[in-house]
């Protein structure tokens, strides 16, 4: 860990002014991702600033019947929330499939979108990694790579977003609200996350002078047909290996809308809304989940070691929009797939 | 007057329960020690190759910083490696931390700061760079393979592997029915929940070391020794260790870098070594196994050949019994084992809970499956038709052998008769089921060396035990305790059991699943004796009428005996050597694992919702700290079954898997229920209170059982651990 300066930001304003003329400064808000990089030297901030003073804890309905949600509400909050436990049950769901019941008390929203990476040699400084050190090298691309990207990789870089929270926010579709010097601005989430290309070292589309407000959720029906589910290599506290977030509305036995979202397989969480579209209009059937699965994962690419994630993926999908479908969704607390 | 009912072969709660939840018991880096300094250290990034050069300027200028410590500066060391063995190492040269500028292994401390606090240690640990010179590493044991070589010094204390009987070669080429697979197994860490830690107090005269170890003893004699301690008095203390599996049983990095700055700077030094050093202080060996059974058409072994090669380090041999078992569990008149090792540039294996059995047995008992399969009989059936009454290896009896009350108990409890032979047979939904089981044995032994144990009778009138060994979470304490009580008649409330301690009657080390029966007997002997001091005294003093033990024994009789007698120290030693019956009997813990999995036809995902863990382990001193210790066992063979993998860059010659998020072990949800059953086994021969031991058995048979049972659920073979989704996922094609 390296010596750092401890600041407790009193407005947003001052958090902004701070981040403008101090690019070595980084933001502090649940610290479970952030402390963690720091005692591993991967991240070596000059200066911590503290924003869990600043007024960014609320949950708000919008007058278009969405829901606004501070950026340092906490993962728990949010999943036990009863507007979101009602209207956006999947989110609730994929919160929950996250991490410990301690860390989703400390974690926050904003938080939770920017954590980084979990590839193992991004966390180790003795080895070389484009994403923490441009230019030293991806040892993955030719190492250990089982838990790597499949879709959207570079040539620099193989790392997943390890984020469940934010698949669900994906399928729902979701944006983001921050502010700057210059004001406020909104980016959806599908542009908020970034391919690594070859500057894997940059996660989101956020600039380094930009702080997160919070959220924004389209208005949402309540009783949806939606399933998160999520595969990993032990049955609780691991990061995904795939998971899948469905939301489906259903009319007469014909699919109306469908959203889909894929975790653990690429540098964001994966969409492809013109994949979803073949599903619209027919029926909600096994054989069309397939052809759709087929679809999402038509250009995914595997490594060495991560082959067996094209195939766990095309059935975690499957799986997903039949509990989807079937009003079954994937519980969180009993292990067994359904 | 106090006697009440034994209380040996009860479940009394922990004795060290309360002081542990309270927060009150100490481990080696909670003592306060005045003026201490802290250390930290700094590790190589390349697994071979010539440290070139340590700039350690900025580190050096860190505000607290006291000295960097480099194989340049530090105190001297003898040049002849010999002197740094212990009591549990194997042959070759045992790793020296800070000797020259070889780097031997990815992860090794090249540097130690010191610093007047941890945070300042710990922050200029990280401006040290280091340049190195580099040579081509070898950390892939698939490729090593080639190279295997038989160990040329066995490694003292370890039983050989058996020789050959028979003529196996050819008795399996004629065998009816055969079957040969290999089987590999991934290298695991240790991880205890405490981190290998050490506070030096150092003083002219005595330097007292809270170190956590499986040894206080086998530590202090290497400080002497190894580090030129001879004229000062080092004290050794460990009373609580939060766990070791092993990785106790040599003095560790931690103690000898800690003791080094200490000595060099004559001063008071803690180092804690964190969590991702881990994988860098010793592992369970990765091991390439093949065995080859053949039988006649009714199951009965005809021939049994297995064969193994696990990995070492470059300096030392280690070696663990991998293949000892392969020659005693069955009946069988052909037999022939062939243990080798492949040197790799990684720090040298460790024993692991159940060293060597795990990974030995695993291949046995799931080629055991195999050959149940191959003739179309129970499991369970193959192993009672193959049951041996006698150790055949050594042809001679068994000291007691309760296996096949652990088949038919187990079998019962777990439904056996219910399960259908077929893989793929049973399923509940989208997922498939199956049924395993193994076989377990572990050596029931005595340690080794000569254990003593001292017990006084206090002024107030309570009873101290006193013995060097320490407890490692395992219960020692408390089965101490127990056995004190009933043989001085007391209640365990005036029994008061220290442990942990160099300075208090030598006992050589916990370890091996022998401290029980060792440690046990002692004590028993011990109280015996003071027993007889106490009437004999009473009688001369004249005290006592009737002599009855029972009435001399309250607190208020002694407290006068004390008081007439004129001494506060009425004491008694004994020690137990470990003669046991020489070459008579085999003597063997026995375990029959009953698994359950349920595994998602498409998704691979794996649940072991049920064991049944049947043990034949001789007296059970504690029902509640034996289950605890089978349960653990049982969480921890899950884990090599489906989990553990301390996962290599062989590009790197680095273990990548070195965090609790890489190197997974089971979490509560991966946990579903784990029966334990004692069967009745009693064994007058094994050791003097008839206890066999319970460390090692509970982990041998639960990852083959796994194995098997997800054979049965899927038709497939999984012969590589940990069997992963990966593995796994060609599941309903
Ligand atoms: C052991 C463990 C297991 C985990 N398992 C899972 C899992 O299974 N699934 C999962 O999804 N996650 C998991 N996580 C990750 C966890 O979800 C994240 O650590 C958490 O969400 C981060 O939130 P935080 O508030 O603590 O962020 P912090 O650590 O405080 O911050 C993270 C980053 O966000 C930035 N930041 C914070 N707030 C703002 C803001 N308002 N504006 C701009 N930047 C900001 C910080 O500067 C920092 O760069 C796990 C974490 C741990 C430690």
């Amino acid at each position: 860990m390296r010596r750092f300066e401890y600041l407790r930001a009193a407005s947003i304003d001052q958090a902004i002014e701070r981040l403008s003329f101090d690019p070595g400064a980084k933001l502090l808000a649940g610290g479970t991702n952030l402390v963690d990089l720091m005692k591993y030297d991967v991240a070596c901030p000059t200066t911590i600033i503290d924003i869990n003073d600043l007024p960014l804890g609320d949950i708000k309905e919008t007058s278009d019947g969405g829901l606004r949600i501070g950026a340092l509400v906490t993962n728990s909050d949010l999943a036990f929330h009863p507007v979101i436990e009602n209207r956006y049950p999947l989110l609730a769901s994929a919160i929950l499939a996250g991490a410990s019941a301690q860390l989703r008390n400390a974690a926050t929203v904003a938080g939770n979108l920017l954590q980084r990476t979990r590839c193992s040699y991004f966390y180790d400084v003795m080895t070389p990694c484009n994403k923490r050190t441009p230019g030293s090298g991806c040892p993955a691309r030719n190492g250990l790579n089982r838990n790597h990207a499949i879709l959207g990789a570079s040539q620099d870089c193989v790392a997943t977003h390890p984020s469940d929270m934010c698949v669900a926010l994906a399928a729902i579709g979701t944006m983001i609200v921050v502010q700057g010097p210059n004001g406020a601005r909104s980016i959806s989430l599908a542009d908020f996350h970034r391919l690594p290309g070859d500057t894997p070292e940059q996660d989101t589309t956020l600039r380094n002078n930009e702080i997160i407000l919070g959220i924004e959720l389209p208005p949402a029906p309540e009783f949806q047909r939606y399933s998160y589910l999520k595969i990993r290599d032990r049955l609780s506290y691991a990061f995904a290996l795939v998971s899948a977030a469905a939301l489906l509305t259903i009319d007469d036995g014909v699919i109306s809308t469908a959203h889909v979202a894929l975790g653990g397989v690429a540098h964001k969480p994966w969409r492809d809304t013109a994949a979803e579209v073949v599903l619209v209009g027919r029926p909600a059937s096994r054989g069309n989940f397939h052809q759709f699965a087929s679809m999402l994962l038509s250009r995914s690419e595997a490594l060495s070691q991560n082959g067996f994630k094209i195939e766990l993926a095309r059935r975690t999908v499957v799986r997903a929009l039949e509990q989807a479908a079937s009003r079954t969704p994937q519980s969180q607390s009993d292990k067994r797939v359904h | 007057m106090d006697q009440g009912p034994a209380i040996t072969g009860k479940s009394i709660p922990r004795i060290d329960g309360p002081v542990k939840v309270r927060g009150q018991a100490k481990y080696a880096a909670e003592y306060d020690v005045a003026d201490l300094l802290h250390a930290a250290i700094v590790s190589a990034s390349i697994a071979k190759g010539r440290v070139i050069s340590i700039d350690a300027a900025a580190a050096k200028n860190f505000p607290g910083v006291v000295a960097v410590l480099t194989h340049k500066n530090r105190p001297w060391f003898w040049p002849f490696s010999f002197l740094y063995k212990d009591l549990a190492g194997p042959p070759g040269k045992p790793f020296r931390p800070l000797y020259d500028d070889r780097v031997l292994f990815s992860g090794q401390p090249v540097a130690l700061i010191v610093a007047d606090n941890y945070e300042a240690a710990r922050d200029a640990a990280a401006l040290v760079s280091v340049s190195y010179e580099r040579e081509q590493h070898a950390t892939d044991l698939a490729v090593e393979v080639s190279k295997a070589y038989k160990p040329p010094r066995h490694r003292l204390g370890l039983a050989p592997t058996p020789h050959p009987t028979g003529d196996a070669d050819r008795a399996f080429l004629a065998s009816p029915v055969k079957v040969e697979a290999s089987y590999t197994t991934a290298a695991e860490n240790h991880h205890p929940m405490e981190l290998f830690a050490t506070t030096v107090e150092w003083s002219d005269k005595i330097v007292t070391v809270y170190d956590k170890t499986q040894s206080p003893k086998s530590v202090e004699i290497f400080l002497k020794v190894a580090l030129r301690l001879f004229r000062r008095k080092v004290r050794v203390v460990s009373s609580f260790v939060g766990g070791a599996f092993g990785l106790g049983l040599r003095p560790q990095q931690s103690v000898i870098l800690a003791v080094l700055a200490a000595k060099a700077l004559k001063r008071s030094v803690r180092l804690v070594l964190p969590r991702d050093h881990m994988f860098a202080l010793g592992y369970r060996a990765n091991a390439i196994q093949t065995v080859s059974l053949g039988a006649d058409e009714n199951g009965r072994l005809l021939a049994i050949k297995h064969q193994a090669v696990a990995a070492t380090s470059q300096s030392e041999d280690a070696q663990d019994p991998m293949l000892n078992f392969s020659a005693s569990l069955y009946r069988c008149d052909n037999v022939k084992l062939t243990y080798q090792l492949a040197k790799l540039d990684t720090v040298s294996p460790c024993d692991m809970r159940a060293p060597g059995a795990a990974t030995g047995m695993f291949a046995l008992e799931c080629a055991m499956d195999e050959l149940a399969y191959a003739i179309n009989i129970d499991p369970l059936a193959l192993r009672l038709a193959n049951y041996t009454e006698r150790d055949q290896s050594e042809n001679r009896p068994f000291s007691s052998k309760a296996l096949r009350e652990c088949y038919l108990q187990g079998a019962e409890r777990f439904g056996w008769a219910k399960r259908s032979h077929a893989p793929r047979s049973m399923r509940k939904g989208k997922e498939l089921i199956g049924w395993g089981m193994a076989t377990g044995v572990w050596e029931a032994a005595m340690s080794p060396a000569p254990a003593r144990v001292k017990v006084s009778l206090l002024a107030d009138g309570r009873f101290e035990v006193t013995t060097s060994i320490t407890d490692i979470g395992t219960g020692t304490y408390t089965i101490l305790t127990q056995i004190a009580a009933d043989a001085l008649g007391a209640p365990r409330e005036r029994v008061v059991v220290k442990l942990g301690d160099s300075a208090l009657p030598f006992n050589p080390i916990q370890g091996g699943s022998w401290t029980a029966a060792t440690s046990g007997s002692a004590v028993q002997a011990a109280c015996d004796k003071l027993k007889k001091k106490i009437l004999l005294r009473a009688k001369q003093t004249g005290i006592v009428g009737n002599g009855q033990a029972t009435e001399l024994l309250s607190p208020a009789a002694l407290a006068d005996l004390l008081k007439l007698s004129g001494s506060d120290n009425l004491s008694a030693t004994a020690t137990i050597i470990n003669v046991k019956f020489g070459k008579k009997y085999a003597s063997a813990t026995h375990s029959a694992v009953f698994a359950e999995v349920r595994i998602d036809e498409e998704l691979a995902v794996v649940r072991v919702t049920r064991l049944v863990c049947t043990v034949a382990a001789g007296r059970i001193l504690n029902p509640a700290t034996a289950r605890s210790q089978i349960i653990g066992a049982s969480v921890m063979g899950i884990g090599k079954a489906l989990y553990e993998d301390a996962a290599t860059d062989h590009n790197l010659g680095r273990c990548m898997a070195h965090n609790f998020a890489d190197y997974h072990i089971p979490s509560n949800a991966d946990v579903y229920d784990i029966e334990v059953l004692f069967v009745e086994e009693t064994d007058d021969k094994v050791s003097p209170i008839g206890v066999k031991g319970l460390g090692e058995i509970g982990s041998v048979a639960v990852a083959p059982a796994i194995a098997n049972a997800i054979f049965h659920a899927t038709g497939q073979r999984m012969r590589d651990l940990p069997i992963t989704i990966d593995r796994l996922t060609r599941l309903s094609d």
